[in-house]
């Protein structure tokens, strides 16, 4: 139906007067893909989205869309497409009119620009509301006719901005299916930004975990979450452990660095030098309760908290100078010895599940 | 042996609430407001309305029914040309009031970017009005007078050889004193519903392709038009109720429907004068209603 577009962006920046909301960013987002921006709030991700929109001016660096360099080009001009956080629909107009909106501003006839609105609204299953106003529709409904009338100007790419957040919990899985299936039917390039680890994972054919206006990791989903790069990451994601530490050992293989209170651990080589700062992440359902520990690989803490989720149980342990580690048991397994809070007890990982996590440039 | 017993210690006794019924308290509540609207508003409409059919003579007036307040008001073409010429006042105000009024509402709200400063350039607006309508009035004859800045101006210049006839005592004095002194009635409401429209739909129309006059014309003013019809209701009820304007400015050259009633008031006319003010309030309030059939400001309220 409509040409995919790549989204090459170089080394851009955004300087608001004296803060710097973007750092010099580089990113390659391919032909039909479905990319996340992911971060927390100010992390720079909706700055992002709005430069390639047009919607910011880009202090330095570039934005290719294709082999168009689009630096300078008009929002329209661009060949994207932008959907509102707040869907930002036409009050004053119905839906038809809102759809139609970009077809006037062309100056398509009455008739023309309104058939093909209502064909829109028809892929969007919203023919039957044709009349109304925004303000009559649900959430879900104002959602897709956002879609709607950004989706009509063909765009090669289509840039959402937080577009799950204002619907309830329920309504958000739904429509992030339909974004989904949307996005392969279509085969545009969808740039989504979401502050939601899960949606962004659920969504993603690349997921570009974003901090302080810059670029942590970007690649695809099952990348981050089982090799995130950096702490901040493995962090953001959630359900891994960060211990922070000291290089205090290193041959081939393995290396060992030593927490502030004392304990030790191990993780396999890597380049950091003797004496220098490390992370290392473990993931909190890799950890076994109650096994024997290969050196390094393990400590002994006291429960703080127990939490049943159903299918698992979540534990909170302190010890060897970790303030808050976690333990995903799965119910079967907890429940086979169960254990209550303040007792003391061995947690134990393999070798394998310890990744090595890079520090932010 | 003596008990003695303390007053208000002991058993605590439960409070008497008095119990009135729901409906009741509704309508105590909108008491106080009724009963002022009507000592204050509805009692002199009446008042005004039974006048109007009464009878005068040069001294007094007798309770009576007759229709010809009316009959002579309406039959007079006195009365139709000023009503027409009161009509033109409010029309062209209108016209110059809702031009100058949206694009310093505009300017305000979608041009200045920090809060603090639009409530600062707004309050600047406002600062003309802690003066009274008639000083700020007056002080228009030593700028547009015969001998006025602005004429000594032109002349001093050697743009004109004479002064300028027609800047004071004119119907043009007379609207532009009343542009002066209501532009601000149409700025308020205006500003007030521009500041409601979400920016994001503004980016929304540029992301469509809208260029500036498309923003404008397709967004910003249709969502816009409950205040300019606030503002409008305003500006046309006020000008069409002014008398002091009309008369200092044009010199007692133009008449409007308030200076007629005013010169039969100070006739003792007051019968004649209560016809015609029931008849004003009777097309400015056909106005009124024309605005709101037009423009939905339910919103805005």
């Amino acid at each position: 139906m409509t040409k995919a577009a790549e989204i090459d962006i170089a080394s851009v920046s955004k300087v608001y007067g004296t803060t710097t909301a973007v750092h010099s960013i580089s990113l390659k987002i391919p032909a039909g893909s479905y990319c996340c921006l992911l971060g927390p709030s100010g992390c720079g991700k909706t700055t992002t989205l709005r430069m390639i929109a047009g919607h910011e001016t880009i202090t330095t660096g570039d934005v290719l869309l294709g082999n168009k360099n689009v630096t300078d080009l008009a929002p329209a001009e661009r060949g994207t497409a932008m959907m509102f956080q707040s869907y930002a629909l036409f009050p004053h107009l119905d839906l038809v009119d809102n759809v139609a909106f970009s077809l006037k501003m062309k100056g398509i006839d009455k008739e023309t620009r309104r058939a093909k609105a209502m064909e829109m609204l028809k892929l969007m299953q919203l023919e039957a509301y044709a009349s109304r106003r925004p303000a009559q529709l649900s959430g879900g409904q104002q959602q897709r006719v956002a879609l709607a009338r950004a989706l009509i100007t063909d765009p090669e790419a289509l840039l959402l901005d937080e577009p799950l957040s204002a619907l309830d919990p329920f309504l958000k899985v739904r429509m992030r299916a339909e974004l989904k299936k949307l996005q392969t039917s279509l085969g545009i390039t969808f740039v989504h930004v979401t502050h939601s680890q899960e949606e962004a994972m659920a969504l993603a054919d690349i997921v570009v975990v974003m901090n302080d206006g810059r670029i942590e990791q970007a690649a695809p989903p099952r990348t981050v979450f089982e090799r995130p790069a950096t702490a901040f990451v493995a962090r953001f994601m959630g359900d891994h452990n960060v211990i922070s530490g000291r290089v205090t050992d290193k041959d081939d293989t393995s290396l060992t660095l030593a927490v502030a209170a004392g304990a030790s651990f191990s993780a396999p080589a890597d380049t950091v030098e003797i004496g220098q700062p490390v992370d290392i992440a473990i993931r909190t359902d890799r950890v076994t309760v109650g096994a024997e520990t290969a050196a390094g690989y393990g400590f002994t803490g006291t429960i703080s908290n127990i939490e049943y989720r159903g299918s698992s149980v979540k534990l909170a342990v302190s010890g060897a100078g970790i303030e808050d580690f976690t333990a995903i048991l799965s119910d079967k397994v907890f429940f086979a010895q169960p254990v209550k809070i303040g007792e003391a007890i061995q947690l134990s990982w393999n070798a394998e599940d310890v990744i090595v996590l890079g520090r932010p440039h | 042996m003596t008990t003695v017993r303390f007053l208000g210690i002991g058993e605590p006794q439960p409070k008497r609430s008095i119990r009135l019924p729901l409906k009741l308290v509704s309508y105590m509540q909108a008491t106080p407001l009724t009963l002022i609207l009507a000592a204050f508003l509805l009692l002199p409409l009446l008042m005004i309305v039974t006048v109007s059919f009464w009878d005068y003579d040069f001294a007094q007036m007798y309770p009576d029914f007759v229709t010809f307040n009316y009959t002579e008001t309406l039959g007079s073409w006195v009365t139709w040309k000023t009503y027409l010429n009161t009509l033109k006042f409010a029309f062209l105000v209108w016209v110059i009031t809702l031009f100058i009024g949206f694009w310093v509402a505009y300017f305000l709200a979608f041009h200045i970017r920090t809060a603090a400063m639009q409530m600062v350039l707004f309050l600047v607006c406002t600062v003309p009005f802690l003066t009274s309508n008639i000083i700020r009035m007056i002080s228009w004859i030593p700028v547009l007078g015969r001998n006025g800045l602005i004429n000594s101006g032109l002349v001093n210049s050697g743009l004109v050889s004479q002064p300028v006839e027609w800047l004071l005592y004119s119907d043009f004095a007379v609207v532009l004193a009343m542009v002066h002194l209501y532009t601000l009635f149409m700025v308020t409401p205006i500003f007030n519903t521009l500041m409601r429209i979400d920016k994001s739909l503004v980016e929304a129309a540029r992301d469509a392709g809208a260029s500036s006059l498309q923003v404008l014309t397709n967004v910003i003013l249709p969502l816009a038009k409950p205040g300019m019809a606030i503002g409008t209701i305003f500006v046309v009820t006020l000008v069409m109720a002014d008398f002091s304007t009309v008369q200092v400015m044009s010199g007692g050259q133009s008449a409007s429907v308030a200076l007629m009633m005013k010169n039969q008031m100070s006739l003792l006319q007051y019968p004649a004068a209560a016809a015609n003010a029931v008849v004003l309030l009777v097309l400015v309030l056909l106005m009124v209603a024309g605005i709101l059939r037009i423009v939905d400001i339910r919103k805005e309220l």
